[in-house]
């Protein structure tokens, strides 16, 4: 008895003691040398996985820069400036400045400004809707509330504002990983500089129809008239398709161009005015009428 | 009584405009002609703005190979070539001409009489259908010189002429057959010579007794038409779906009814044909449907291209205060208009006016897992597995699920007791896959 116990622990560990020399002999063989750095440039990363750096994942995102050795056209944009100098310590290389960044909807059709003409029943989402028609307001660029942006969006810096009935970007937590604007099937979400003391200015509007068509279904449509674009002294405005857009590379924030605009679609965020602002009106529009459509 | 096998719905069929004998309307005012209203590629604008075109005339030519031609509906002056809302609410370029007068082309033949010789031979015929712009009337558009075109390799044996129309509602090809069923079997036969085959079978469900006689009667002087019955099931007027019921023949997955041998063409269609190669005459009318439990008198109308649907629902007597929903096509697959001021086009069957009660959706409760939808698929797919991968967007697996095979005949929302909008996301996921599967192709 005694010694078929014997036996099998001695097999076993011969067995066991064979098996872990080949082990050991494979493992040398077959060792993948990898940087140490890629480790710890990792572990500084935010680990949110977002790929709003373009790349599969955090750790895809260290290996290319450890890899390629320069942080020219790396940036992570959920670390910002912080991250990225941390990597750059890391590396012993320099990082380079991005200016933060934020999401911002280039569509003021609340409903009040764009009145639903119709209503719709489908599935709550954007991508069916946006196959189907044109949407509740008739506008073919607008916004259609149904928030595949507000789903998307890991960070949980949307939400749809059921006044307005578009999605609100909250600052804060925006760490402009572009989600949303894939997201969106059309394309309303831009990735902006988020400007000096959150200042910025856009145009709200995305329509690219003749004056007269835009304007039947939203009263803040940009009707391409160009008034902005004679007025901006810096060059920053340009005119394409019946639709003014401002670069915000360009744009020196000097508010010429809010006040010309025949149908107020250019709007500026944050600044302080005596009057209210564009982006009050955007977070509390003219209620009544647009909660009764809703109930 | 022959009818497919695989799965089927048995919808109200509500057929209340069968005994309403064609009407012919008058010219409206103005009319909407969309420059595209085929499957495939856009066509040309040919013609100007202020330009005076006689009814018949080319306003847009085909372009690229599946494209078709199409020609004014009435006489007068061009106001506008300008984007305009279609039935989508999205802008397409459409030619809006006011209307003068109703001057027929020179080389059109107007007379009324029945023309029954076929004159002309196999290329002619299909030059004339190209040239007359016709396309399948039965939803799809596809222009039908193209289904003409057999592909090399493939022999076409059997001509098969679509009079089922399973969709409830809508009665359009049961009166073309009752009143203009001689030359839509002229027209068969024309699309006979042109397939160069010997037999033709026209498949009509049993719930039009009097189409069937009447045409089974007409058939007995046209070699090599014969005349079916089909046992009631939707969705029966399918391509595959029709082929299988008459035939016993199944269309492989991804491929062409043109496998099996058999081409299909709808009974409207064929009288299209008709008159393109026997009058020279261009599609510029059809035989449209105003129906629903909240219009008045649902009538059959032959309206011209163009028409905006809402003087046809004014014409069939207006609707009733229920009115929820105007559809365009049936009640199973047709589309909701955004507004009604959108033109009939080559493609309309019929407009639908849905009570208040019967347009609203059902609340939407979780799968159960009932496999009700698999049960009635008529192209045995498992829809509430397509409806999660979409959802999930797990296009991979879509694809191999076969999701591209999908009809969007609808049974499967029909039938859901969950009330799950299936087929709405099988369209989405099919649409994504369908991109994926062509980007593929040109790498």
């Amino acid at each position: 008895m005694n010694n078929i116990i014997l036996f099998a622990i001695l097999s076993l560990s011969a067995i066991g003691a064979t098996a872990a020399i080949i082990l050991y002999f494979v493992a040398q063989k077959f060792k993948v040398i990898e940087d140490p750095r890629i480790d710890l440039v990792a572990e500084v990363l935010p680990g949110a996985n977002c790929g709003g750096c373009g790349f599969a994942g955090c750790r895809a995102f260290a290996e290319n820069m450890v890899h390629t050795g320069t942080l020219e056209g790396f940036a992570c944009p959920v670390g910002g400036n912080d991250a990225m100098s941390q990597v750059a310590k890391i590396l012993g290389l320099e990082a380079a400045e991005t200016e933060p960044k934020v999401a911002v909807v280039r569509c003021n059709g609340t409903f009040t400004n764009a009145p639903k003409k119709i209503s719709y029943d489908g599935p709550a989402t954007c991508a069916f809707a946006n196959n189907l028609y044109s949407g509740e307001s008739g506008c073919p660029y607008g916004c259609l509330g149904l928030g595949d942006c507000v789903v998307s969006c890991k960070f949980g810096a949307m939400y749809l504002d059921e006044i307005s009935g578009l999605p609100v970007v909250v600052e804060e937590k925006c760490v402009s990983c572009g989600a949303c604007v894939k997201a969106c099937p059309r394309s309303i979400i831009e990735i902006r500089n988020q400007g000096k003391k959150s200042r910025r200015i856009y145009v709200c509007c995305i329509n690219k129809e003749k004056g007269a068509p835009a304007k039947k279904n939203c009263e803040v449509a940009c009707i391409g008239c160009g008034k902005c674009v004679k007025v901006c002294p810096f060059d920053a405005i340009e005119l394409k398709n019946n639709l003014a857009y401002i670069d915000f590379e360009k744009c020196k924030l000097c508010r010429k161009c809010v006040p010309e605009c025949p149908t107020g679609s250019i709007l500026e965020i944050n600044f302080p005015s005596k009057k209210p602002t564009t982006e009050e009106q955007v977070q509390e529009p003219k209620t009544t009428a647009s909660t009764k459509i809703l109930s | 009584m022959k009818t497919f096998k695989l799965g089927g719905v048995h919808p109200p069929e509500n057929k209340l405009s069968a005994q309403t004998a064609i009407e012919i309307l008058e010219l409206p005012k103005k009319v909407f002609i969309p420059v595209t209203q085929h499957l495939g590629t856009p066509s040309t604008v040919v013609v100007k703005r202020g330009d005076d075109v006689k009814t018949g005339q080319l306003l847009a030519k085909s372009t690229g190979f599946i494209s078709a031609n199409v020609h004014s509906s009435v006489t007068g002056n061009i106001a506008k070539i300008e984007e305009v809302t279609d039935q989508s609410g999205y802008k397409r370029m459409t030619v809006v001409i006011d209307t003068k007068a109703d001057e027929w082309e020179n080389d059109i033949d107007t007379s009324t009489g029945i023309s029954r010789n076929i004159s002309l031979t196999k290329d002619e015929i299909i030059k004339r259908i190209a040239e007359n712009g016709v396309v399948g009337l039965g939803g799809a558009t596809f222009p039908t010189h193209i289904k003409m075109m057999v592909p090399e390799g493939k022999k076409a044996e059997l001509l098969i002429i679509n009079g089922v129309e399973c969709e409830p509602f809508l009665t359009s090809d049961h009166r073309l057959m009752m009143e203009k069923g001689e030359e839509m079997l002229i027209g068969t036969s024309i699309l006979m010579k042109a397939l160069g085959v010997e037999k033709a079978m026209v498949g009509i469900e049993n719930n039009k007794p009097d189409a069937i006689e009447h045409l089974s009667e007409l058939a007995g002087h046209f070699k090599g038409i014969s005349v079916h019955g089909l046992k009631v099931k939707y969705p029966q007027g399918g391509e595959k779906q029709l082929i299988k019921a008459l035939t016993g023949r199944e269309v492989p997955s991804g491929k062409l009814p043109i496998e099996t041998g058999c081409v299909v063409d709808n009974v409207g269609t064929a009288y299209a044909v008709y008159e393109a190669v026997q009058k020279n005459k261009p599609l510029i009318d059809r035989v449209v449907t105003v129906t629903g439990k909240a219009a008045l008198k649902p009538s059959n109308f032959l309206v011209r291209v163009g028409t905006p649907i809402s003087t046809l629902i004014e014409k069939a007597g207006g609707t009733n205060e229920q009115l929820g929903k105007v559809i365009s096509g049936g009640p199973m697959m047709g589309k909701a208009l955004t507004s009604l001021e959108v033109p009939v086009v080559k493609g309309t069957s019929g407009v639908l006016l849905m009570l208040k009660e019967e347009s609203k959706r059902a609340v939407v409760n979780n799968c159960i897992r009932c496999a009700k939808c698999i049960s009635v698929c008529p192209m045995g797919l498992e829809p509430y597995l397509l409806e999660k991968l979409a959802i999930v967007e797990d296009y991979e697996k879509a694809e191999n699920e076969k999701i591209l095979d999908c009809i969007e005949c609808g049974s499967c929302h029909y039938t859901c007791p969950a009330g799950r909008p299936l087929l709405d996301y099988i369209r989405l996921g099919k649409g994504r896959v369908s991109l994926i599967v062509r980007n593929r192709k040109k790498v």
